[in-house]
């Protein structure tokens, strides 16, 4: 079974995706801000991850930058939640090391869909 | 809609387009008829439907617009893409590389998702930059689409699926809320509103034609009669692309199926016996 790490502040934000993502057969995990999600994927590298920008703490681009820095090539697959596609953000987070983005919200179709894409359904 | 007012409008519609409606879908059918009975002032449905009894053109053309199913994306069955990509174009760029030029159709262009994701494979493939002229033909039958289509104006929702990121920014405007894409893609397509039923005389040859996920609307007879016609026009080594759903035996009648790439066919010569027993 793949997994998936949903890293969100917001609560009710994971547990929606943790659900879609089960139905789509994908283990889950969560983490509440990047730190904690840093400290996740040391114990077990999920398959990808599912990263929202906006977190106290550390944020999202802050994550993607050291988990790129100590993982090896593009492992895991990282797709960015967002919510508005503010082309300087999305550079910033491709240079960085981003997969895929997703506009929240999301719902399954999206998700399936973009998930199809980077060849992980 | 009484069954009475349902048959006439099944009646117009498959006359004027080949689209076959089906009466358990008469909410879906009213839904949509209430913006053309909006538009044109009427006091409902059962009005507008008589007064379609005289043929008024805009009216019927309304009403027909309003039927088509218009839902696209950018890419939809990647595989389609993948095909025309590794397969269809290698083997034209081979064969045209005397003239140079090469003739696209896509059929039903709905909202330009399709024609502008053809205008990006063709520009991935640098052919313009190497002398190539290219055509690149989208129609369809509903003239707002093929109007939006030329605009070229995306929802976010729209260019999330099916687009890689990559290819948004590079080959997208944001505008506010929306994008638009690149005027040189743009620029590589011309939009007509044509429907598949009337006479292919204004075509040029074709080299290449995308028909997907239109004739499913359709009857087997008109679907035959479409695909023979396209194999006019289309060149003796022409490929005809059709969406997957489609590909299963008894659609493309008289095109043969390229080998292992579902929704490919090229052009052969008809084959009559089958063809008659499959068409009703
Ligand atoms: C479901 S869309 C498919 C769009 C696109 N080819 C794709 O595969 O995503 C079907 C399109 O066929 C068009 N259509 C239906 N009947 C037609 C006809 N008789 N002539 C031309 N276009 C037609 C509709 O207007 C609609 O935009």
């Amino acid at each position: 079974m793949k997994t998936c790490l949903v890293v969100d502040d917001s609560r009710v934000i994971r547990k929606v995706a943790c659900r879609i993502l089960n139905e789509l057969s994908f283990e889950t995990e969560e983490a509440e801000n990047g730190a904690d999600a840093l400290v996740a994927c040391q114990r077990r590298m999920p398959d990808v991850i599912l990263l929202d920008w906006q977190m106290p703490q550390m944020t999202g681009i802050d994550f993607l930058k050291s988990l790129r820095r100590d993982s090896k090539g593009n492992h895991p697959v990282v797709l960015f939640c967002i919510t508005e596609n503010d082309p300087a953000h999305i550079s910033e987070a491709l240079g960085a090391g981003a997969d895929e983005f997703i506009l929240k919200p999301f719902d399954r179709g999206l998700i399936a869909a973009k998930l199809a894409e980077v060849g992980l359904v | 809609m009484n069954s009475h007012d349902f048959s006439y409008l099944a009646n117009v519609l498959h006359r004027r387009t080949g689209i076959i409606l089906a009466e358990k879908k008469t909410h879906m059918i009213e839904t949509r008829l209430m913006p053309v009975v909006r538009r044109f002032g009427f006091r409902d449905i059962a009005s507008l439907l008589k007064e379609l009894h005289y043929g008024h053109e805009a009216l019927v053309q309304a009403v027909i617009e309003s039927m088509t199913t218009n839902d696209s994306a950018f890419f939809r069955d990647r595989k389609t893409f993948e095909e025309f990509r590794d397969i269809v174009l290698p083997v034209l760029k081979l064969a045209r590389s005397e003239t140079k030029q090469l003739r696209i159709w896509c059929a039903a262009c709905a909202a330009g998702q399709e024609p502008y994701s053809i205008a990006m494979v063709l520009d991935d493939a640098k052919l313009i930059d190497a002398g190539w002229t290219i055509t690149l033909i989208a129609t369809d039958i509903n003239s707002q689409m093929v109007a939006r289509a030329q605009d070229g104006i995306y929802s976010q929702f729209e260019v999330q699926r099916g687009l890689p990121i990559r290819r948004l920014v590079s080959n997208f405007q944001q505008e506010g809320t929306s994008w638009r894409i690149s005027d040189h893609l743009r620029r590589m397509v011309s939009f007509r509103t044509f429907n598949l039923l009337d006479s292919y005389g204004w075509l040029p040859d074709c080299d290449v034609v995308f028909c997907r996920n239109a004739l499913m609307y359709f009857d087997l007879k008109t679907r035959a009669s479409v695909l023979d016609r396209i194999g006019e026009i289309l060149a003796p080594d022409g490929a005809l692309l059709v969406g997957p759903a489609e590909s299963t035996d008894g659609y493309a009648l008289g095109y043969v199926p390229a080998d292992s790439a579902p929704g490919l066919f090229y052009k052969s010569k008809p084959a009559p016996v089958r063809r008659l027993s499959l068409v009703k």
